[in-house]
């Protein structure tokens, strides 16, 4: 019996010094032709006719019968006891149905603790204390929105305020303990080192020239333009959940849900209906959504939350917020040879990061960069304070945002001290391209990269030596002009079984295929799309590998029911992990038509060849068919002892991650009289292996490169010194216009991933991880003449007025 | 609360209904019409997620109330398309993958109809003050800016051709 081969198959990485065997080019390869849109065509999305004519289904546009509202009551407090909560008055008001609070969910069965992605514990409902700003104290379910919100006024909460601590420096003396439930009363969370601690103290001890510097990365916000929400409905008769949810993660959360709640996995199904943008936020379990679905397990009626923008901003999930010192050692011919960095990670009021469970810090310890060096050694500390918890990616893999933006501002130091040209410095410290693959300094075996192309490719499309010159008589006139490059190495396509789980899940991905009859087909993934382009890449992948039109492949992702177990899309894993069990799926099927065609076309499977979307007899290519015919024929006319149908599922594990990579460079002009940075001219060059879909790559980055910009020039979550969150509207919290968003100028260089089955590598947050350094670096070149070696983000009129104030120039 | 009667014309269709006084506008429009196209990304009407054209004028619907539009003329991203024929500027927006979540995209479009409809030709600088009110977080403006400019383009070459075929 001839059946599809189904069984577990490693997927092994290719032998050593593959790597060095990629070849960089600049064009997209195509192999299909127009009408079916295969790998390399700038396809339209197929997506987008549902979005432009207002017929997206988002969270908020699910309405069920007799759905009822949810809202939420929030401290004013950063740190307080709760001595009493009334809702007597809310729930006496007309069309309020419930108040949920901790002590209902402890009786529901110890509900008012849940855990983090990162196994730490975290409050759904405080019972004791408050422990950061807007913190949720208790739900109020209405009939209407409206009165939701109304009720929420009524609910009076007594509180005792205590002392905050938001410094996390300070939080380290441990005067004011955060987490007093902890046995441990301390608020120091973990300590965490990568590289070799010994080899590096002996680089620097050994190095002729050493920079240091400090710096903080400040916390920041995703704002995707739809905040998060909920449908919970529970049918009371069928003991089923539906849960329509902003989720970045839906089989994740399926089984999380299950765990914490007791709930029959079987019985709980999860619908990430269209996202309104994602970028991290969307990953972490919020108290809402708990609540949410508390709340409509205790009345068996549907109800919905929607988060308000200011909830949005005050409560969920931020970014970053590392305060790093870092030190970096060359020798007499101007090499790097170690980096030295310690951190303080402010964690907030839990630990609730969304890294994988080796990595409290995430991939920060990729923080070698492009850059070859002897020895590196990283510290990490992650500390409690009284803000909301947290640490997810906005639009970064997994900390890399920090590791790029530490090593390219101590590369563009040491290149000034060393009174070497930024870019020399670089192309003379690079990872060689017959160094791959390349084993760092901390451990991470980065698969291809060719860091001297992208660098002379961005170099020559700005015209990098005419700047220079412009620069020199500029600054003779006294005019603010600066150049800066980063040339960042991401790590994504997270990961490999052996390395990386979420709370003990594997993180592989999958794809599953069905091809119909009549020939067309439908595809299933574990990732969800939260608006990167999935229908359109994954019709392409499948297209390119089984001949199909694109347009003939429907991909669905997001309910639990129908799509296969998956880990989720962030991290730029979706290309990386699901788009490769797509390709390993496709070619199962594709193995499976080639029996057909052979009993078909009546030859041995040895006589058939492949030609773009048919099996065609060796020599007589007249003698073929079509993978229509062949679809067709697995349910008409299957051969005698073969299974009919023609579908297959593939599970990938990777088993590396993907190392995309570019260089940055940003010309800026910055008005003393006013500190405004104006970026001028941006270029930017990725190299993201080889590319599905040219348009949505492009998309992808430039989006990308703002949501660098928005961190370098204009983000902040800056709280008082009592902990109140004072950027907690958009009013506040600035992201960029297409007023201060600048032309981006994008080249490209295509260096492909030798294990991944298309070459690809991901593309979808290189450009935030890589565009803050380089224009960070950027306005300190503009102002190294004056003595000024560092700035920090973000840099606002305010911020370069002072400096330039304080060297002289300022009027 | 005091309730009153909206008589007013959306996307072409009289619509006659009596709402809470501190209804807004946006609920009005999605949850009374159910017309999800229109969406909500904040609260302080900096986002322009819920642009609408009233009497045709670009505004945010989040910051009016449906009882003040009484006798008004109310157009949504749903009325965009005509038979089945995409506007100029839903086209545009595909053609040069000017959306790629797709939730900021109604107002974005309705903001640049509004644009185009007082200025046919502007220079890139008026397009990007144009939609300086609607706040996106995928795309990085530039595909929106050409998508508008193809919108643009494409709605001058129909005029122009109307007027020979005329």
């Amino acid at each position: 019996m001839t059946q599809l081969d189904d069984r577990i198959e490693p997927h092994s990485p290719l032998p050593e010094g593959v790597s060095a065997q990629v070849e960089t080019t600049h064009d997209v390869r195509v192999t299909t032709p127009a009408k079916i849109c295969g790998v390399g065509h700038a396809m339209k999305r197929k997506e987008d006719p549902r979005f432009i004519q207002g017929k997206g289904r988002y969270i908020d546009d699910i309405k069920l019968p007799g759905m009822l509202y949810m809202d939420i009551v929030r401290s004013p407090y950063a740190h307080a006891k709760i001595k009493k909560i009334d809702a007597s008055e809310a729930l006496a008001m007309d069309g309020v149905v419930a108040v949920i609070t901790g002590e209902d969910l402890k009786a529901a069965g110890d509900l008012h603790w849940m855990p983090t992605l990162m196994s730490d514990t975290q409050m759904v409902l405080p019972i004791e204390k408050v422990v950061y700003y807007a913190q949720e104290i208790c739900v109020v379910v209405a009939t209407e929105r409206y009165i939701a919100a109304d009720a929420i006024e009524k609910v009076v909460v007594d509180y005792e305020p205590l002392e905050v601590v938001i410094d996390p420096h300070l939080a380290m003396e441990d005067k004011v303990i955060v987490r007093d439930d902890k046995e441990k009363k301390t608020n120091h969370i973990w300590h965490w080192e990568a590289g070799d601690k010994e080899a590096t103290d002996k680089v620097f001890a050994e190095a002729a020239h050493v920079v240091e510097q400090s710096m903080h990365i400040p916390r920041i916000h995703v704002v995707s333009i739809e905040t998060c929400g909920m449908v919970a409905n529970y049918n009371k008769a069928t003991e089923h959940m539906q849960m329509y949810m902003t989720s970045q993660a839906p089989h994740a959360h399926r089984t999380i849900f299950a765990m914490v709640s007791g709930l029959p996995e079987h019985k709980i199904q999860i619908i990430s209906p269209d996202i309104g943008g994602g970028f991290g936020g969307k990953v972490p379990i919020y108290p809402g959504y708990v609540c949410c679905v508390v709340a409509s397990l205790t009345l068996g009626k549907p109800v919905k939350w929607i988060e308000d923008r200011s909830e949005n901003l005050q409560a969920d999930s931020f970014a970053r917020d590392y305060h790093i010192e870092a030190e970096m050692a060359a020798d007499h011919d101007g090499k790097i040879t170690g980096l030295r960095v310690k951190t303080l990670a402010d964690c907030g009021a839990a630990d609730a990061a969304a890294n994988p469970s080796k990595f409290p810090a995430g991939m920060y310890s990729i923080c070698t960069g492009s850059y070859d060096m002897k020895a590196a050694h990283i510290a990490v500390d992650g500390v409690y304070t009284n803000k909301p918890p947290g640490g997810v990616a906005y639009r970064c893999s997994f900390r890399v945002t920090e590791a790029v933006h530490m090593v390219e501002r101590l590369t563009d130091i040491m290149a000034h001290k060393l009174g070497e040209d930024p870019a020399d410095f670089r192309l003379k410290n690079f990872i060689r391209p017959d160094q791959f693959p390349y084993k760092s300094p901390t451990g991470w075996d980065y698969d291809s990269g060719n860091y001297q192309a992208a660098l002379e490719k961005a170099m020559e499309l700005i015209d990098y030596p005419s700047l220079r010159k412009e620069q020199a008589e500029k600054r003779k006139r006294g005019e603010l002009m600066g150049i800066g490059i980063s040339s960042f190495t991401e790590v994504v396509g997270a990961g490999p079984s052996r390395d990386f789980d979420i709370l003990g899940l594997k993180m592989f991905d999958s794809a599953e295929i069905r091809i119909h009859p009549t020939g067309k087909a439908m595809a299933r993934f574990g990732t969800k799309s939260q608006g990167q382009g999935h229908e359109t890449t994954y019709a392409q992948i499948i297209a390119e590998e089984l001949g199909l039109p694109a347009e003939d492949i429907q991909i669905e992702e997001g309910d639990t029911d129908t799509a296969p177990y998956g880990l989720g899309t962030y991290a730029s894993r979706s290309t990386p992990t699901a788009g490769a069990a797509g390709v390993m799926a496709a070619r199962k099927i594709k193995a499976k038509a080639k029996k057909i065609a052979a009993h078909l076309l009546e030859v041995g499977e040895d006589d058939l060849e492949w030609n773009v979307d048919k099996f065609q007899v060796k020599g007589s290519p007249d003698q073929a068919k079509t993978i229509q015919e062949i679809a067709f024929a697995a349910y008409t006319n299957h051969p005698p002892g073969m299974q009919a149908g023609l579908e297959a599922t593939d599970y990938y594990d990777p088993p590396n991650l993907t190392f995309p990579f570019g260089s940055y460079i940003c010309v800026v002009d910055i008005d003393s009289g006013t500190g405004e940075v104006h970026v001028r001219r941006f270029v930017a060059v990725d190299d993201c292996g080889n590319i599905i879909n040219p348009l949505i790559v492009e998309g992808q980055i430039q989006g990308g490169l703002t949501q660098g910009l928005a961190p370098a020039l204009f983000e902040e979550i800056v709280y008082d010194e009592n902990g109140q969150n004072l950027t907690g509207t958009l009013a506040d919290y600035l992201v960029p216009t297409a007023v201060e968003t600048p032309k981006w100028e994008l080249g490209r260089t295509i260096t492909p991933s030798p294990h991944h089955p298309l070459g690809a590598k991901g593309v979808g947050e290189s450009a935030t991880v890589g565009a803050p350094p380089a224009i960070v670096n950027a306005v300190v070149d503009a102002m190294w003449h004056l003595g000024v070696r560092h700035v920090e983000i973000p840099m606002t009129p305010q911020r370069i007025w002072a400096l330039l104030r304080e060297h002289g120039v300022a009027d | 609360m005091s309730r009153h009667t909206v008589n007013v014309t959306v996307n072409g269709e009289v619509v006659s209904e009596e709402v809470e006084a501190r209804m807004l506008l946006v609920h009005f429009i999605r949850e009374v019409l159910d017309l999800t196209g229109t969406h909500i990304g904040c609260d302080t009407s900096n986002c322009g997620a819920c642009t609408v054209l009233l009497n045709g004028r670009a505004v945010k619907s989040c910051t009016i109330f449906a009882a003040q539009v009484d006798g008004g003329t109310i157009e949504t991203i749903e009325a965009l398309a005509v038979d089945g024929k995409l506007h100029p500027l839903q086209e545009g927006f595909w053609e040069k993958h000017g959306l790629q979540c797709g939730y900021c995209t109604p107002g974005m479009i309705m903001s640049a109809k509004h644009l185009l409809d007082k200025n046919p030709n502007p220079t890139e600088e008026e397009i990007r003050w144009g939609i300086s009110g609607n706040l996106c977080r995928c795309t990085g403006y530039n595909k929106i800016v050409e998508a508008i400019q193809y919108a643009a383009e494409k709605i001058e070459q129909g005029d122009s051709a109307e007027e020979v075929s005329a």
